[in-house]
């Protein structure tokens, strides 16, 4: 059996022998490709390129935290966080504390994601401990629980008892679906710290460094004893139990880690968009950084912070770039909108077919 | 007795240019119980793989010299073609759904159906079962076992000594049934159900069946065989009429190799009667390898070793004192109760270990050498780091120059310590293992299987350091190993150990055949090596 | 000692297999309670419509569970093949065929197969290459499938594939399927071939239902234990009473008579299928199923081609679902193009579930049972909602949130019982002391 399992294995080596594709991988080499020709279709149909590319980067860097979220997850061996809007929804109802509490710019982004961390942490508790009870289908439990939450959490936004005028609807009760963050000065507040012009290109400086410094924090924890020994539970629980590490505990502060940079990457998204969206706005949010991770590069057992830098810039990159070209080509259509589905998920069933195990 | 059923012809086989079957020639006649015995490795199962036509033979390019079944000359490309053609098998794991009925067992994609308007558009996969002929034909098999339980009873929750039964009865349900394989059967069983199962063997090879029965039962093979026929290393090494020999015999010439006994410099030496290790009634759940109440002192400074067949718990041992699977028991280290089913606490308490299971549990694959090399003596003994108050960060110099030595002092053939250790030879991943276990300083170093998968002359490599370590740094070693000479060649006093016991403990120059005896099981009266 | 352990050991199974179906009872019974101006004939004429509706889609759900895929959420595909044949049926009815709606209705159901059947291969080989992963799998390539759907529809219809721009189905430009489009003359199409008052279909079905159980007691079953014997005896009572009711109703033409009547066609369709599921399951290829279903590994050292058999499992699974489709946007009048799909999955899903199946286990009765538990929970939770909150959408959240936390709730259950019972443990060696 496991001779034939090898074979099977070289064949498969064989078949990307190509170094670069071996390196990189196939899937990020064709979304990069399908990348660069849509800006140069761009070039080519005279779209100014500094907006374009001012755009890539504010995607870039919104998006980027969200991505990040998944790399803890994956690396402690339960596989993608599916269940990011936890994260998020911890970031959205840190939002509507502050907001309520009557804080406004930088002091209410402070204590916003104080409160944000202070929920996550728990949230990720808990869910950590879930993962733990339902080992081997953590990604099918992980969706419906993210799902299940948000539809919970609908019905706190319609009944929490809020006062604040910025958030309530005009009359009766609950919070409205899309909430303005430039009524309390928070819009955009850190894509403008020191950003700067240069060739008609925005450079969101203060959102990239924050970016950049989470993506160093992540990094910096991964080589920290706790780090390494979260590495090694996911990447064979049998080596880590010999070698007597607690892999459940492991897991369970992977995933609290995921939830809290899941709630700070709502925060970072949410002020670029200078608006957050309650309801079913963040239902759907965990595929497309799913997604992200691993058009970079990662699978669904191995994700390195390049894998999302790399996979958040060419996936929002393509996304941005494409639709003003494929509005200016097939007007009319929301041709930008379908292809992000298509590719968001093709490139998760792409990873599911590299799973192993599974088949009683 | 009658005609001859299946001729083995010449057969050989190699797998990645390593010979496991040389020359092989057997015969079974109808009506005929042959037993087929060996030690782990000898060529058995690959044997059965080749008169199977499993596919893994195929892969590997086949198999020389030829099969005949009834005269005529047979390759089987698939198990399913080789049942067509009357050759069944009983498994040692049982192939049962627990959640179907006995008939539905037996008739496994072998079910009797009728047809009926829509199969006779859409095709045959269409037919309805016809339970009442599966019903009958079922209980006709179970009848031929002298069974009495209904056929229509699920098999989930029948005792095992039924399941194998059924197993049996799916077999003979099948139409022309010519030659049937039976492996280890009896390893499961209990006494009295051991008994009804020799009993029927006869029973259907009273009815013309050939049978092949691999036991290392030996006084099993006694009782009811007619002809024995026993593998080593690959190699037919005799063909004999059960009734001309004997369990000695037989014992003997299963282990029969010539041992080099090389223990230069063990003069050297000297074990204390210190008891450093002392494990009483040990009983691990490892699935395959249980060990059922195992009692052994280790001396401070001596090599054991753990021997025994497959499958008789051998190697739950060391993985039930590290705390890899439930253990229960006592076992006391350095005076003190080791507290089991905790690996931290073994790691602590400075015991380190070797598993046979390199890859599963040795190494991780997709990570250096260096984190390979450090990992545990980092999250165990905290080195290797640098203290930043609350967070501890991996020191990387210290990491390299560490990695770096046991690279040189083991002699780990890499590109460099940052190379990733899945993609290391056996060997050199062996090396790495090792490099791990001794970063971690221990007194008690637990190793099993360490040349298994390895070339022989990294073998040589890694069973030198191991006495080297034990002669040069004191270091106790118990060593557990399918490969007796390796055994023999290094250790002290050799353990075996059967059924999950400790049958007895020889010294590496006892003869071969209380080697075999032991091994089997069999009570034999010859006097035992070393002490108890 | 041992036997009151073992009978209790037997019980809590029993209760913790059970626990979403007694949830969802409590449930419509607490809705009941609470609100007292529900008219019994209103819920139930609301109650049978849906059910008309949902039961075939969620029936098409057992056979994949049967073989071992678990739960299918790629049903949606094959309700997306069912709305393109009906686009595609639509569109040629319109342009040239002009049918009537019974031979639209036909053409749509003929047309359906070949795709469905196409797709459903394609979807069978993909959880092949996804083993043990096929719930996540089903369920995004169900999201997957949405975006190359939209794609034919929105750009490809008018860009690469030639329509009339002037089709009342196509957008004013040319390009693209309107986003929504009337049924037409397929409106009832099936509905109205057939109808008969409710009570007396209740009346012969459960007659039909009580001679089925009767005759298969008395010819079935070698042994009739007593767990047997207990279910039998409280069907056949609750069905006399249950045509005792129709007759009494019948006879004083009392409110419950005024429930909407019954499309006997669906009715007779719904019937066909649930009888097809169970005459399969009694042939060659559904005794495979359920072989490959309880052990991939021992199916296939038989010899049984575990993968062709998972693929036609699936096959059958999306055909039935496009074919439901169908059946429930002929009931509905109108097709919401981009929308009527993308919820089918999980909502059929949530309701195999309440009817007390498992990713391992369902079955025909379970399928029913489900489609009207959850339907009474869909009609009751804005109610309830409006009469303990005051709110009627504060129970549509509720409602979407039992939908995820019961999919979410049953998995969760099942995976971690079958981590616990997978668990290595130290007592079988226990057992085996005690017994020698």
């Amino acid at each position: 059996m496991l001779k034939n399992e090898d074979k099977q294995n070289n064949t498969v080596k064989k078949n990307l022998d190509i170094p670069i594709v071996k390196s990189i991988g196939l899937p990020t080499l064709i979304i990069a490709a399908f990348f660069l020709l849509v800006m140069i279709t761009a070039a080519v149909l005279k779209q100014s390129l500094p907006i374009l590319i001012s755009d890539i980067l504010r995607r870039f860097g919104m998006n980027g935290v969200l991505v990040l979220a998944m790399v803890p997850a994956i690396k402690s061996g339960t596989g993608p966080n599916f269940a990011l809007p936890l994260g998020i929804i911890c970031g959205l109802l840190a939002w509507t504390i502050g907001i309520e509490m009557g804080f406004v710019g930088f002091k209410l982004l402070l204590i916003t994601s104080a409160i944000a961390t202070v929920f996550a942490v728990a949230t990720g508790y808990f869910y950590g401990k879930l993962l733990n009870a339902v080992k081997g289908a953590e990604m099918t439990i992980a969706t419906y629980t993210g799902f299940s939450t948000v539809a919970l959490m609908s019905l706190v936004w319609l009944m929490a008892p809020f006062k604040s005028k910025q958030m309530g609807w005009m009359m009766g009760k609950g919070l409205r679906e899309t909430i303005k963050l430039d009524g309390v000065n928070a819009g955009e507040i850190i894509n403008n710290f020191l950003s700067f012009e240069i060739i008609g290109i925005k450079i969101p400086t203060g959102l990239l460094l924050t970016f950049f410094a989470f993506c160093f924090l992540v990094w910096l924890f991964f080589r920290t004893k706790t780090g390494v020994a979260i590495i090694a539970g996911g990447s064979n629980p049998a080596f880590a139990a010999a070698a007597g590490i607690d892999i459940d505990k492991n897991r369970i502060i992977a995933n609290i880690l995921s939830t809290v940079l899941g709630a700070y990457g709502i925060i970072l998204y949410s002020q670029s968009y200078g608006f957050f969206q309650l309801y079913s706005g963040p239902l759907m949010m965990a595929f497309p950084a799913v997604a992200g991770v691993l058009i970079g590069g990662a699978t669904a057992s191995k994700a390195n912070i390049s894998h999302v830098i790399i996979g958040t810039f060419l996936l929002q990159g393509l996304l941005t770039a494409s639709m003003p070209v494929a509005n200016q080509l097939f007007a009319g259509t929301d041709l930008s909108e379908i292809m992000r589905v298509i590719l968001q998920n093709g490139i998760i069933l792409y990873a599911l077919t590299q799973v192993k195990g599974g088949g009683k | 007795m009658g005609d001859i059923l299946l001729t083995i012809k010449n057969v050989s086989k190699e797998f990645y240019g390593n010979q496991v079957l040389k020359d092989i020639n057997m015969e079974i006649k109808k009506g005929e119980i042959h037993a087929l015995i060996g030690e782990n490795g000898a060529g058995k199962s690959t044997l059965m793989n080749i008169l199977f036509g499993m596919p893994v033979i195929h892969e590997t390019g086949g198999y020389q010299g030829s099969i005949e079944l009834d005269g005529k000359e047979v390759m089987f490309n698939s198990p399913h073609e080789a049942m067509s053609h009357g050759i069944g098998m009983v498994h040692q794991e049982f192939m049962l759904i627990p959640g179907f009925t006995i008939t539905e067992n037996i008739k496994i994609n072998r079910e009797l159906t009728n047809p009926n308007m829509v199969s006779r558009i859409f095709g045959k996969q269409y037919e309805s079962l016809d339970m009442k002929r599966m019903n009958s034909d079922a209980r006709k098999a179970l009848d031929i076992m002298g069974m009495s339980i209904e056929e229509y009873t699920l098999v989930a929750g029948l005792p095992v000594g039924h399941m194998q039964f059924i197993e049996i009865a799916r077999e003979i349900d099948k139409t022309g049934i010519k030659l049937l394989v039976f492996d280890e059967p009896t390893a499961v069983l209990t006494e009295s159900e051991t008994q009804n199962l020799l009993a029927a063997i006869q029973k259907l090879a009273a009815q013309g069946i050939g049978i092949i029965f691999i036991s290392h039962r030996l006084e099993e093979i006694m009782q009811v065989s007619h002809r024995v026929t026993i593998l080593r290393d690959g190699e037919h090494v005799v063909t004999k009429d059960t009734k001309d020999t004997n369990v000695y015999e037989i014992a003997e010439l299963m282990v029969g190799r010539k041992v080099s006994l090389d223990r230069s410099g063990s003069d050297s030496r000297r074990i204390s009667d210190e008891i450093v290790l002392s494990i009483k009634n040990l009983e691990v759940k490892m699935p395959g390898e249980e060990v059922k109440g195992f009692d052994l002192d280790v001396r401070k400074g001596e090599i054991i070793g753990i021997g025994g067949l497959a499958g008789q718990g051998k190697l739950g041992v060391a993985n039930g004192i590290m705390g890899i699977f439930p253990a229960r028991g006592q076992v006391i280290y350095e005076g003190r109760p080791l507290e089991l089913n905790n690996p931290r606490g073994a790691i602590t308490a400075g015991i380190s270990f070797l598993s046979e299971d390199r890859k599963g549990v040795g190494l991780l694959l997709d990570e250096s050498i260096e984190i390979n090399t450090v990992f545990t003596s980092m999250q165990i003994h905290k080195e290797f780091l640098h203290n930043l108050g609350f967070i501890r960060i991996m020191d990387s110099q210290k990491i390299r120059n560490h990695t770096n030595k046991m690279i040189k002092d083991l002699d780990i053939r890499c590109t460099s310590s940052l190379q990733h250790a899945g993609s290391l030879s056996g060997g050199n991943q062996q090396k790495v293992c090792m490099a791990r276990a001794l970063t971690q300083k221990p007194k008690l170093l637990l190793v099993s299987e360490p040349t298994r998968g390895i070339d022989i002359g990294a073998k040589k490599l890694i069973l030198d350091l191991l006495k080297s370590l034990n002669e040069e740094q004191g270091m106790t070693i118990v060593m557990t190993s399918s490969e007796l000479a390796e055994l023999r060649s290094i250790c002290d006093r050799i353990a075996i150990v059967c059924d999950g016991k400790v049958k007895g403990i020889l010294s590496p120059e006892a003869s071969n055949a209380e080697f075999g005896l032991m091994m089997s099981g069999v009570h034999a009266d010859s006097q035992m090596g070393g002490a108890e | 000692m041992r036997k009151a352990k073992n009978m209790l050991s037997k019980q809590m199974p029993y209760l913790t297999d059970n626990i979403v179906p007694i949830i969802f009872i409590a449930f419509t019974l607490l809705g009941f309670a609470l609100t007292d101006n529900v008219p019994i004939n209103y819920f139930l004429s609301e109650l049978s419509s849906r059910f008309y509706r949902n039961a075939f889609i969620v029936l098409s759900l057992i056979i994949p569970v049967i073989a071992g895929l678990g739960l299918n959420f790629g049903i949606v595909i094959g309700a997306m093949s069912g709305q393109l044949a009906i686009i595609i049926v639509r569109y040629l009815s319109i342009e040239y065929l002009h049918l009537s709606g019974v031979w639209e209705l036909f053409f749509c159901i003929v047309l359906a197969l070949p795709i469905a059947a196409f797709i459903g291969f394609l979807t069978g080989r993909l959880y092949n290459k996804t083993r043990g992963q096929e719930m996540i799998a089903s369920l995004i390539v169900g999201f997957f499938a949405n975006g190359v759907y939209q794609f034919i529809l929105l750009f490809a219809t008018g860009v690469i594939i030639p329509v009339r721009a002037t089709h009342p189905m196509i957008k004013p430009d040319g390009v693209g399927v309107r986003m929504t489009v009337d049924m037409g003359e397929l409106h009832y199409s099936l509905q109205n071939i057939m109808k008969t008052p409710f009570m007396w279909t209740v009346l012969v079905v459960s007659a039909v239902l009580l001679t089925l159980v009767v005759a298969l007691y008395l010819t079935g079953r070698k042994r009739p234990d007593k767990g047997n014997k207990v279910i039998f005896i409280i069907k056949v009572l609750l069905l006399a009473a249950i045509i005792a009711y129709s007759v009494f109703a019948i006879a004083t033409k009392n409110n419950i008579t005024k429930v909407k009547e019954v499309p006997t066609v669906t009715i007779i369709f719904i019937g066909l299928l649930c009888l097809f599921t169970e005459l399969i399951m009694k042939t060659k290829l559904g005794q495979d199923f359920r072989s490959v279903g309880q052990s991939q590994h021992i199916a296939r050292s038989n010899g049984i081609n575990v993968d062709k058999t998972r693929i036609i499992a699936v096959i059958m699974s999306t055909v039935m679902a496009a074919w439901g489709q169908i059946f429930y946007l002929q009931d509905m009048g109108t097709l919401n193009v981009y929308g009527a799909h993308t919820q089918i999955g999980m909502f059929s899903v949530a309701a195999l579930l309440v009817g007390g199946a498992s990713v391992r286990k369902a079955t025909v009765s379970q399928a029913l049972i489900g489609t009207i538990l959850f339907n009474s929970m869909f009609i009751m939770s804005p109610e309830i909602g409006k009469a303990v909150f005051g709110n009627a959408l504060l129970g549509e959240y509720f409602r979407t949130f039992m939908v995820y936390g019961i999919i979410g709730m049953a998995l969760g259950i099942y995976v971690w019982n079958d981590n616990r019972k997978a668990r290595i443990t130290l007592d079988p060696i226990e057992l085996n002391a005690q017994d020698n």
